[in-house]
């Protein structure tokens, strides 16, 4: 692993414990958080109130008045010591196709009212800065590079059920984008975007400051749990979870938004196992197994 | 029961202590920012410190109830109006069906507090009644609230503590203009120069105008990060880092300029680096400043934050006992 040796721990006053696996982004860090955050859960400890794995990082909510800071920081670093020692984990978790329609008339009309003063190339379209600040020919081929390669959920949060994307490439084929100069102050609620080296999904309208590719038909947030795919829980995704884009044209971006709003669509899924070690080794032939288990679902 | 909203206040919410175990999905603790003068409220009525109540920016409701109802009126000192008569503030008050509450303009503090005996009794979502706006949950169809919402009472619970007619005037707040906020420095403070830390630590801030259940700027010096390669994942801007969840309370200083404290609605994560946290028991203390409020962070250890803790408790128990 390419990791520092130890992670950083630091307290967010006294109520958060936050450990820092590692400043940049990797497959690793991020899996050793969401690792951690598995084994601390499996621990019940009393007095821990919240586990919120990110993206290189691990935040922890507890109560000082039922769980010592300084027994949640020993328990913390056993977990780590034993997450280490186990060369590439596997994460039992699911896949997930997320249709999206590309560089659609809502982002569009979005994009350009938000272009003096907010973007760093006002002369053309967010698509278009993503490609070129990549070295891309053009828009399209930015479009095919986001979808072609499956992405992980490093992180919720943010507002509710927003899923911070992390994609399963190696890093020299990451797609990288600097975020808008200054914030948005309005985004379309479900759009697709790309920050850093993140995508968001924005599950709910607001502000936002990640370059915009297109948007999604289904709800990723449903406070009234009318989806099946909601029945158990509000928010759609959880830090694991696979997802695969497919990119979809209006006349199909229409009728799965019918769909929604009959409350029959659901989520084309698949369970999947994550293996860090063949993920590193093998990146493509363990994306394809991922992808293969779409095809059978 | 119910009450009757004639008009709405300019921002008047259901909340309660919080919304607890969703953080990792986004979904903040809200509840009342001024914990402390909503359990004076519900202590007052009678009820437990669990129970809804309103929580009023600036300009307060004007309401009317169905029925005799018990309210009590905390947090941000404001002309309490019972049909246009002036009624007590940190005190019990009794009303007749047909009464009409209404309110002044507040004297400091941006916040003050509405108690029902019974509690506003609007469905538990995900455990709190606590209004999320952006997330469409709690409170009244996850909003503010408007004109001509009924807002439903719950029964008065049976008494085990001896009634409380006025609050002590030595366990009231207090809404000075100049304030001390304990903070614990650490999460990115590393990334701060020198003069970052001295400054945040040492200037005194100025709280603007641009200030809410989310979050609240302050003007002043500047706190500048170091000017170092970033790492990867993170974004260019020295103040920014690999995205990660932020604490309640943490302090986060975007391009080095404006300290914005993160209160109970703000956002869960992001890119931007934070220097410190604001103590625990020193969170109320943002419902108690209005903009111009000039404000100190005054740096404390683990140790000390669990002692203002303690005592902020032992303060919540007399005023239980």
């Amino acid at each position: 692993m390419t990791l520092p040796d130890h992670a950083r721990y630091t307290w967010g006053g006294d109520e958060f414990l936050l450990v820092e696996i590692a400043p940049d982004m990797s497959l690793e860090a991020n899996f050793v958080s969401n690792s951690i955050a598995m084994g601390l859960e499996q621990r019940e400890l009393p007095g821990i109130i919240d586990i919120c794995p990110a993206n290189a990082s691990l935040l922890i909510r507890f109560d000082p008045d039922e769980l010592a800071h300084t027994e949640l920081e020993r328990v913390v670093r056993e977990l780590e010591a034993d997450v280490r020692q186990v060369s590439g984990g596997v994460l039992e978790t699911r896949i997930v196709e997320v249709p999206v329609w590309y560089d659609d008339p809502y982002t569009r009309e979005t994009v350009e009212r938000f272009r003096e003063g907010y973007h760093q190339d006002p002369s053309g379209t967010d698509l278009d800065y993503a490609a070129a600040v990549n070295g891309l020919a053009d828009a399209q081929e930015f479009i095919r590079r986001h979808h072609e390669r499956p992405w992980l959920v490093s992180m919720v949060g943010f507002v509710a059920g927003l899923p911070f994307l992390f994609q399963l490439a190696p890093q020299e084929e990451q797609l990288e984008v600097p975020k808008y100069l200054s914030p948005r102050t309005d985004t379309p609620p479900l759009t697709v975007g790309i920050g850093g080296c993140f995508t968001a999904h924005y599950s709910v309208r607001g502000a936002g400051g990640y370059q915009m590719l297109g948007i999604a038909p289904a709800p990723i947030y449903d406070p009234e749990q009318r989806l099946t795919d909601f029945a158990d829980f509000s928010v759609l995704f959880k830090t694991g979870d696979v997802v695969k884009y497919r990119p979809v044209d209006e006349a199909e971006y229409r009728e799965i938004q019918a769909q929604v709003e009959a409350g029959t669509y659901r989520y084309k899924q698949a369970p999947v196992t994550f293996s860090l070690s063949e993920a590193l080794a093998d990146l493509e032939g363990h994306n394809r197994s991922l992808l293969e288990a779409l095809d059978v679902a | 029961m119910s009450l009757e909203i004639i008009t709405p206040g300019l921002a008047t919410t259901v909340q309660d202590r919080g919304r607890f175990g969703y953080y990792r999905y986004g979904i903040p603790q809200g509840g009342s920012m001024d914990q402390y003068s909503s359990a004076l409220a519900n202590r007052l009525v009678g009820n437990t410190p669990d129970d809804a109540v309103l929580e009023c920016t600036y300009l307060g409701p004007k309401l009317t109830t169905d029925a005799p109802a018990v309210i009590a009126v905390t947090g941000a000192p404001v002309d309490v109006l019972v049909n246009g008569e002036p009624a007590q503030q940190n005190a019990r008050i009794e009303l007749q069906a047909g009464d009409e509450l209404s309110f002044g303009v507040i004297r400091g503090g941006t916040k003050f507090f509405i108690a029902v005996a019974g509690g506003i009794d609007v469905p538990v979502a995900l455990g709190s009644r606590s209004t999320y706006p952006i997330g469409r949950i709690g409170g009244v169809e996850g909003r503010a609230l408007a004109a001509g919402d009924a807002l439903p009472v719950g029964e008065a619970r049976e008494q085990t503590l001896p009634r409380l007619d006025r609050v002590p005037d030595d366990l009231l707040p207090s809404y000075e203009k100049q304030v001390e906020v304990r903070v614990m420095t650490g999460l990115y403070d590393h990334k701060l120069t020198e003069e970052g830390l001295r400054n945040l630590l040492g200037a005194e801030w100025t709280l603007t105008p641009v200030a809410d259940r989310m979050g609240l700027r302050f003007d002043g010096p500047g706190a500048p990060w170091r000017d170092e390669p970033q790492p990867f994942g993170a974004g260019q801007d020295p103040s920014n880092i690999t995205d990660a969840g932020y604490p309640v309370g943490s302090i986060q200083i975007p391009g080095g300029t404006q300290p914005i404290v993160l209160h109970y609605d703000a956002v869960s994560g992001g890119g931007y680096a934070q220097a410190c946290t604001v103590i625990s028991a020193d969170m109320d203390l943002f419902a108690r400043m209005s903009p111009g409020t000039r404000v100190r962070f005054v740096p404390v250890t683990m140790e000390q934050a669990l002692e203002a803790r303690a005592e902020r408790r032992a303060r919540l128990d007399r005023v239980w006992s």
